[in-house]
């Protein structure tokens, strides 16, 4: 089972694959819309890839209320 | 009033190079692209053909395309963005796009982009996901990926081609098709500048394993340099080849006035469906005569002066003999002094991407005024009277003509015909 700090890094890894966004930019407090500029359909690729990287699930109706970095570590981390 | 349409950008990657400086090097060289595959697949699946010609340099390394714009685009939306920024680099406008270039409306700039089978990879990719991991790992951008209109829309995204960005599918005719709307689309009054051109990337095991069934593929795995041996008595099949290759068509008024480059005219087009057979050109050649008849005619051109034809002959045994009869049944006794050159003895077929590339070998031709090669022409097939370049061979001076003909499954027949150009 990975720690927060785990799952910030695997995620940031993932999202500057698929947006070229800096890992370094991707912090628990940034908004994926608002600060990181990522539109919905990369946010579900980046679900897809979460999922896959994490063994996890995260439901469809969930992924409206990850909105910032920090919601989607804390999402990853009980669900895993 | 209809306007005159010149060619003032060139952009390719192609089995024989990643640019079109290098392509139209090693054409003239006769250099081959055709590699044997070293996929793990060839043995899995036990495919009968494994040779092809895979693009010379990886889009990445072509220095124009990101990362993230790889990640989003099917293999063949990667190759036609290299190709088209390539085209708009050389075209010398002053920007990396319309709206950062002067003189430039994008409302007034326009895509038109072939492709024969579209993102196969993207599709067959989602499938075996979707059958191995289930619906929730299928990537949610699989479907602009794999729709055949992904390589305009890229084009137009990147280059900010708002007039319009339109999709020719038509086969192997695609790219060429799309010249002759991006003619249209200048000559209307539409747009001042088109990107137009084509893209293909289907070396896939199930294109190749079905293109193998049709028996339309050459089986000589042994000497895959020798394979792709258009007009030889001993050719069997075409070999697949992968690439993109885009033109800037402009307004010859649009071109002057920001003292562009003119490489030359694209002086007429024709097409023609041949509503013959679905895969089996026509053996009296009637649809492939009239679009090159009706091409000279849209350019108000004087058969005798055409002095060179980059022909389809893709090197299966049925489809090179109807275009030697279509050149004789349009060109009657000039025939035997037209220079004919069939490149893709050296790319393979880029199938939708093939127009476009021999259309920039065809202005090539007239710019350097020089033929390119056809290799593996060592016996040439009784049935097929006509001048073949072996060796790269000098092109008149003066006023000349050089044609390019394409041909598609489904009887798509189309024709380009480029104008040398004297400012």
């Amino acid at each position: 089972m990975a720690n927060k700090e785990e799952i910030l890094e695997g995620l940031a890894e993932i999202v500057n694959e698929e947006t070229g966004v800096e890992t370094a930019d991707v912090q628990l407090d940034k908004s994926f819309t608002e600060d990181l500029d990522i539109d919905s359909i990369s946010m579900m690729t980046i679900v897809v890839n979460a999922e896959e990287k994490f063994g996890v699930t995260i439901p469809d109706e969930e992924v409206k209320n990850l909105k910032t970095v920090g919601d989607a570590v804390n999402f990853i981390e009980n669900a895993s | 009033m209809s306007h005159k349409v010149v060619v003032t950008g060139l952009g390719a990657t192609t089995p024989i190079g990643g640019d079109v400086p290098t392509t139209w090097a090693n054409a003239l060289k006769g250099v081959s692209g055709i590699k044997k595959l070293e996929d793990s697949w060839v043995e899995e699946y036990q495919l009968p053909v494994y040779i092809a010609g895979r693009v010379a340099q990886d889009p990445l390394e072509s220095g124009r395309l990101s990362k993230v714009e790889a990640k989003r685009q099917d293999p063949s939306g990667q190759l036609a963005l290299v190709a088209a920024r390539e085209a708009w680099a050389d075209a010398g406008f002053s920007g990396e796009n319309a709206e950062e270039s002067e003189g430039v409306d994008p409302l007034r700039t326009a895509v038109s982009f072939g492709t024969g089978i579209g993102g196969v990879w993207t599709l067959l990719d989602a499938w075996d996901t979707l059958r191995e991991k289930g619906p929730r790992r299928v990537l949610p951008m699989t479907v602009p990926m794999l729709m055949p209109n992904s390589c305009a829309a890229a084009v137009s995204m990147a280059l900010n081609a708002r007039a319009a960005a339109q999709t020719v599918v038509s086969a192997c005719a695609s790219s060429t098709e799309a010249l002759d709307l991006g003619l249209e689309l200048i000559r209307s009054g539409k747009a001042d500048i088109v990107i137009a051109g084509g893209a293909e990337a289907a070396i896939h095991p199930m294109p190749l394993a079905a293109f193998a069934k049709m028996q339309a593929l050459s089986s000589r795995n042994d000497d895959p340099q020798a394979a792709s041996r258009p007009y030889d008595v001993n050719r069997d099949g075409f070999v697949m080849g992968e690439g993109a290759a885009a033109l800037i068509l402009e307004s010859e008024e649009h071109a002057k006035a920001r003292g562009a480059k003119i490489y030359a005219e694209l002086a007429g087009t024709g097409v023609s469906a041949d509503s013959y057979h679905i895969t089996a050109p026509d053996p009296q050649a009637l649809g492939a005569t009239r679009a090159l008849k009706e091409a000279l005619e849209d350019g108000d051109i004087d058969p005798t002066t055409v002095v060179h034809v980059n022909a389809h002959a893709t090197s299966t045994p049925v489809g090179d003999i109807p275009e030697s009869l279509a050149l004789h049944q349009t060109f009657g006794e000039h025939t035997k002094n037209i220079a004919v050159s069939a490149t893709k003895s050296m790319t393979g077929h880029l199938l939708g991407g093939a127009g476009a590339l021999e259309a920039i070998l065809t202005v090539k031709a007239i710019e350097e005024r020089k033929a390119p090669c056809t290799i593996n022409l060592d016996q040439q097939d009784e049935q097929i009277d006509l001048d073949v370049v072996t060796d790269a061979r000098e092109l008149p001076s003066g006023e000349i003509v050089a044609m390019s003909n394409s041909f598609g499954f489904g009887g798509h027949n189309a024709v380009v015909a480029f104008r040398s150009y004297e400012s």
